[in-house]
């Protein structure tokens, strides 16, 4: 209470800065598609308390790796795993001492039509569907998280035939919300505004049934000493961001 | 597998993109030759309407037209309904899907350029066709079409090679399914965002030097039988 007072306070006074473009910082983020929602609000937060101004650039995070390596002018990169923060590391494009991870993101099978995926996820045994749409394993987390779970469920090999492939996880979203699949696996994040699933029928797949797809946030060489950059992974960490994930169904490392 | 670096997917991919593209220019060359010599000939107030809607997918970015045809063509959407009442399913992550998908999206490239020579061959050749007794269809077989064989020949290399290349419609269609939808395009795609980049240069130069051997081929073709009319 008293906190968000002051931090309104600062707010006002920060807007009132902000014609002089000295204290204005810009931190330009490059963000994993399933983290959109949250990253809409997280933005609008930061730049209202901070002052700062912030462009968002959603996108998968291979093809961020791509764009870094070739020059990409971002300073964050908030990813969908923790394998491509670490190797821009490795290759000194990003600072090793700001890497952490910011989220945890949860899978979830969802339907667009009403009482068609049960909250067991028993829907998969009874096979009654054509198409079971997953991000592509090869290139998204969610599709690493999707194939861990149909593999313990023992039907991987068994549903190849009614698998469709999203090449990201809004695409995979897509195909179910069009009811071109009748279901797929999904980010929790792309149904769950507000701790409420708004339409269709989910099962949540239980965290035991894949690896934790833990969302990785660096800061890159070319930013390392941009005080809005620093300013912004520190905002990431704060108790009102937090409160943004849990509310589209994040978990927090 | 490692002498020539390519998965059998990546092989399907060929095959099926070489499949894809001649499907699409077979069809494109059947609707876009009425409709271009409809273009060409036609007076109706609408026809500006009608031009305007063949133009119309340079316009749209490619994704957001497959977006909008996965809708359409989905089972909520119009087509889809049509699909499903005769019992044909429905069209997304289908080859069949990818085709209509194709068709449209290269429209303009296969209308426009033969809509070109009819227009540029005048109504004279035709008169005097007319004059000899030839009935109408007689001087569109004869007469129009040998003469507007370059606008033809370029409407085929234009479909075929903007179909090869073809991405974000199939992207957002296909469901990148092996032997179905996983064309060229998206494989090469897929291999760079996954990092493979081995094989996505293996099968880009590919496909860049299979394009260039092909239109270089057609255009010296087209160059001599231009020279042979003369």
């Amino acid at each position: 209470m008293d906190v968000s007072f002051r931090g309104r306070i600062a707010a006002m006074v920060l807007l009132g800065l902000l014609s002089s473009p000295v204290c204005a910082g810009e931190v330009r983020v490059a963000v994993a598609s399933n983290f959109s929602a949250p990253m809409e609000r997280i933005a609008a937060l930061f730049q209202k308390e901070s002052g700062h101004v912030l462009t968002v650039n959603l996108g998968s995070s291979g093809k961020f790796y791509s764009q870094i390596k070739g020059g990409a002018p971002f300073d964050v990169l908030l990813a969908a795993d923790e394998a491509i923060p670490k190797k821009l590391v490795q290759e000194g494009l990003a600072d090793g001492a700001s890497r952490f991870s910011y989220a945890v993101g949860r899978l979830a099978l969802w339907s667009a039509q009403p009482g068609f995926v049960d909250d067991k996820g028993l829907v998969l045994n009874k096979g009654n569907f054509e198409k079971l749409a997953i991000a592509d394993p090869k290139l998204a987390p969610y599709g690493v998280a999707a194939k861990e779970t149909l593999e313990k469920l023992v039907m991987w090999n068994a549903m190849q035939r009614k698998l469709v492939k999203g090449e990201n996880i809004t695409q995979t979203y897509q195909f179910v919300a069009t009811e071109n699949a009748e279901l797929g696996f999904i980010a929790l994040s792309q149904i769950m505004h507000d701790g409420k699933v708004s339409h269709g029928s989910w099962w949540l797949v239980p965290s035991e049934m894949h690896k934790p797809i833990k969302q990785g946030a660096v800061l890159l060489t070319a930013a390392k000493d941009k005080a809005a950059s620093q300013a912004f992974l520190t905002f990431l960490k704060n108790k009102q961001a937090a409160a943004i994930m849990r509310g589209f169904g994040y978990e927090l490392p | 597998m490692i002498e020539s670096g390519l998965a059998p997917s990546d092989l399907q991919a060929i095959w099926l993109t070489l499949k894809l593209a001649s499907v699409t220019t077979f069809l494109l060359l059947l609707i876009a030759t009425p409709l271009a010599w409809w273009l060409a000939h036609s007076r109706r107030w609408y026809k500006g309407i009608v031009s305007a809607l063949v133009a119309l997918p340079l316009v749209l970015p490619p994704t957001v037209l497959g977006f909008y045809l996965l809708l359409l063509m989905g089972p909520q959407g119009a087509v889809g309904e049509l699909t499903k009442a005769l019992n044909l399913g429905t069209l997304p992550f289908t080859f069949a899907g990818l085709v209509v998908g194709s068709v449209l999206f290269s429209l303009p490239f296969a209308v426009q350029p033969i809509q070109n020579a009819f227009e540029s061959l005048g109504k004279r050749p035709l008169e005097v066709a007319a004059t000899l007794r030839a009935n109408a269809w007689d001087r569109f077989v004869s007469v129009a079409l040998p003469l507007a064989r370059p606008g033809f020949l370029t409407a085929t290399i234009l479909a075929f090679a903007h179909t090869v290349g073809e991405f974000g419609v199939v992207l957002m269609l296909g469901g990148n399914i092996d032997g179905e939808t996983r064309v060229l395009s998206v494989a090469i795609y897929s291999h760079v965002e996954a990092m493979e980049y081995a094989p996505a240069h293996l099968l880009a130069g590919g496909m860049v030097l299979f394009s260039f051997v092909v239109l270089l081929g057609l255009y010296l073709a087209s160059g001599k039988s231009w020279q042979v009319r003369k």
